[in-house]
């Protein structure tokens, strides 16, 4: 394999190949993110939970202050230079997202607010029209509540049967038994590329393989993946893709759902009214075309701009570095993590599989506990089930604590995290 | 750090008062926390006299933080004696001050998952009586 093959498979497994990328540069970073330098507590804070949303750059802020300041008016149906403006930046940043991910066009990227509005918008209308009663939906275990919930509405809504991967001992997926939960039944699989909990990578390829060779369309949820190394729809083939824009570098209220362009078109809209027809008459409605069909009312475009910004930051820092310097984070914290007694790590413990995800629970100290200690210490991790209700039954845990990293996360944050576990168990004299 | 996890509260939860079952309670009733799994069970022995009905025993079982747990013993102590009635009328801040300790609202839930739990019993009680 070249490197740039390497770079495109998006399965974070660049083995070799990193060593031989700079990775990133983290005080230029940090000096680009504001709140950084904010203290908490008295302290600098210690930011690990970027797996639950990213802080943005002041380029991301900038771009959308420059749109209300200069820019500002409503997209597609004015003519004037303000909304001809504003339209172009709209237009722009679906361009710079189409290939951020290696879709073939701009038109593949429909913009949502979120990934679990994109997933719904999936479960209504590619679900809602194309499955049947009988028909298998097959998901995983490990799934966040986004990719879990929408399935299980559709499938007591409609008569389907909703099948689940099951979870391997080291905390990765069962792929062992993928052949015997696809059966001529199966139309649609739908699973996480990095799960949000155990942080375990899994290689989308030889799945989607399967699922296409038995006739299933697959959903990657991509929102900790996409953020984070390098991801290529095409080298994929998956049929759709879903992330958030607020886990990487970009604004709240901004999402995508990309789609292969022959579904995309013969899916009818999720939400309807303005945008999102050519043409209304009394005798009903002719829809837009692909993607403004899903894109109903007037849409978050100035968000839509701040992600293209937080696109263009990504692209500048390389992707494959990303997940280097996560990588890189992730083998250290886990080696710190090990030094730490009573410590156990949720998912696998191999870095080479492993996004910059972290999740742990400490003998004799509830997570909830332990965040609101680290918290007086400025450390921010996250604590609870992460959206991940299954797996925890699953895992026998009702909670579990999460650290995560990205872009601007140094190593001494992670020795302050260890740190600040240290002292979290003497104050409660464990 | 250590003004959250103050002496009294950790006292509360590794001796909690009043922990465990009841055989032949008047009630009994269990919820948890949604977002944190936080779990608290409790039984209740009703006393009356006349058509005042008392707390005469209170048990409780449970998993989850320090504060949820640590926050139910507490709130157990403090009932024991009270009128029903009373303890419907109980405000949330009446436990927070049993718990003494500074709470960002993300945690005011852990500590009040007790009242709530002991509340719904008294109401679920009574609606069962009438
Ligand atoms: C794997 C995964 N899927 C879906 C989501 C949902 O993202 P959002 O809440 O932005 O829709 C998350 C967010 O935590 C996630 O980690």
């Amino acid at each position: 394999m070249t490197n740039d093959e390497r770079r495109a498979t998006g399965d974070g497994r660049l083995g070799a190949y990193e060593v031989l990328r700079p990775t990133l540069d983290t005080s230029r970073i940090r000096a680009d993110f504001p709140i950084l330098a904010e203290q908490v507590n008295g302290r600098s804070v210690v930011f690990l939970d970027s797996a639950a949303s990213s802080q943005k750059p002041v380029q991301v802020l900038q771009a959308m202050d420059d749109v209300y300041r200069h820019a500002y008016a409503n997209v597609h149906r004015g003519v004037y230079t303000f909304s001809e403006a504003a339209t172009e930046r709209y237009e722009q940043a679906r361009v710079k997202i189409a290939r951020f991910i290696g879709a073939p066009a701009a038109e593949n990227i429909v913009f949502t607010r979120n990934a679990t509005e994109a997933l719904n918008l999936l479960a209504y209308s590619y679900g809602r029209h194309f499955l049947q009663p009988g028909d298998e939906i097959l998901i995983t275990e490990l799934e966040h509540h986004a990719n879990f919930v929408p399935w299980q509405v559709l499938a007591q809504e409609r008569g389907l049967r909703l099948k689940f991967i099951p979870i391997s001992p080291e905390g990765r997926l069962a792929l062992d038994k993928l052949d015997e939960l696809l059966t001529p039944r199966t139309r649609l699989l739908s699973f996480a590329h990095v799960s949000n909990v155990l942080g375990a990578i899994t290689d989308p390829r030889p799945i989607i393989q399967r699922a296409h060779a038995i006739g299933a369309r697959v959903i990657v949820d991509g929102s900790q993946s996409v953020p984070h190394m390098p991801v290529n729809v095409v080298e994929l083939d998956c049929d759709f893709l879903v992330f958030s824009g607020h886990k990487m570098l970009g604004p709240t209220g901004i999402g995508v759902l990309y789609g292969k362009r022959d579904l995309l078109d013969a899916m009818p809209p999720f939400l309807t009214g303005g945008d999102m027809i050519s043409a209304v008459g009394f005798d009903g409605p002719r829809w837009n075309d692909v993607p403004l069909k899903f894109e109903a009312g007037t849409p978050a475009f100035v968000e839509a701009i701040g992600l293209g910004a937080a696109v263009d930051y990504l692209s500048a820092l390389d992707m494959s570095a990303v997940r280097a310097h996560e990588r890189e984070l992730t083998a250290y914290a886990l080696e710190r993590m090990s030094e730490v007694p009573g410590a156990k790590i949720i998912g696998p413990t191999d870095p080479d599989v492993r996004g910059g995800v972290v999740t742990f629970t400490l003998d004799r100290v509830h997570p909830h506990d332990l965040a609101s200690l680290l918290d007086r210490e400025g450390v921010a991790i996250r604590a609870g089930h992460h959206c991940a209700q299954p797996l925890h039954i699953r895992l026998g845990l009702s909670a579990t604590a999460r650290a995560s990293f990205y872009i601007y996360t140094e190593p001494h944050e992670v020795d302050a995290l260890i740190e600040a576990i240290y002292k979290a168990r003497h104050a409660l004299k464990r | 750090m250590q003004d959250l996890y103050r002496e009294h509260i950790l006292d509360h939860y590794e001796n909690p008062r009043h922990h465990g079952t009841l055989e032949h309670a008047d009630f009994t009733h269990e919820e948890s926390n949604p977002l944190c799994g936080d779990r608290i069970r409790i039984d209740v022995k009703l006393g009356s006299e006349g058509d005042r009905y008392r707390i005469a025993e209170a048990a409780f079982t449970g998993d989850g933080c320090i504060i949820s747990q640590a926050a139910a013993s507490m709130l157990l102590e403090d009932v024991m004696g009270k009128s029903v009635d009373e303890v419907e009328q109980l405000e949330p801040q009446h436990v927070l001050d049993l718990v003494g300790a500074p709470l960002t609202a993300a945690r005011v839930k852990c500590a009040l998952l007790g009242l709530k739990v002991l509340k719904t019993g008294i109401k679920l009680w009574k609606l069962q009586r009438s």
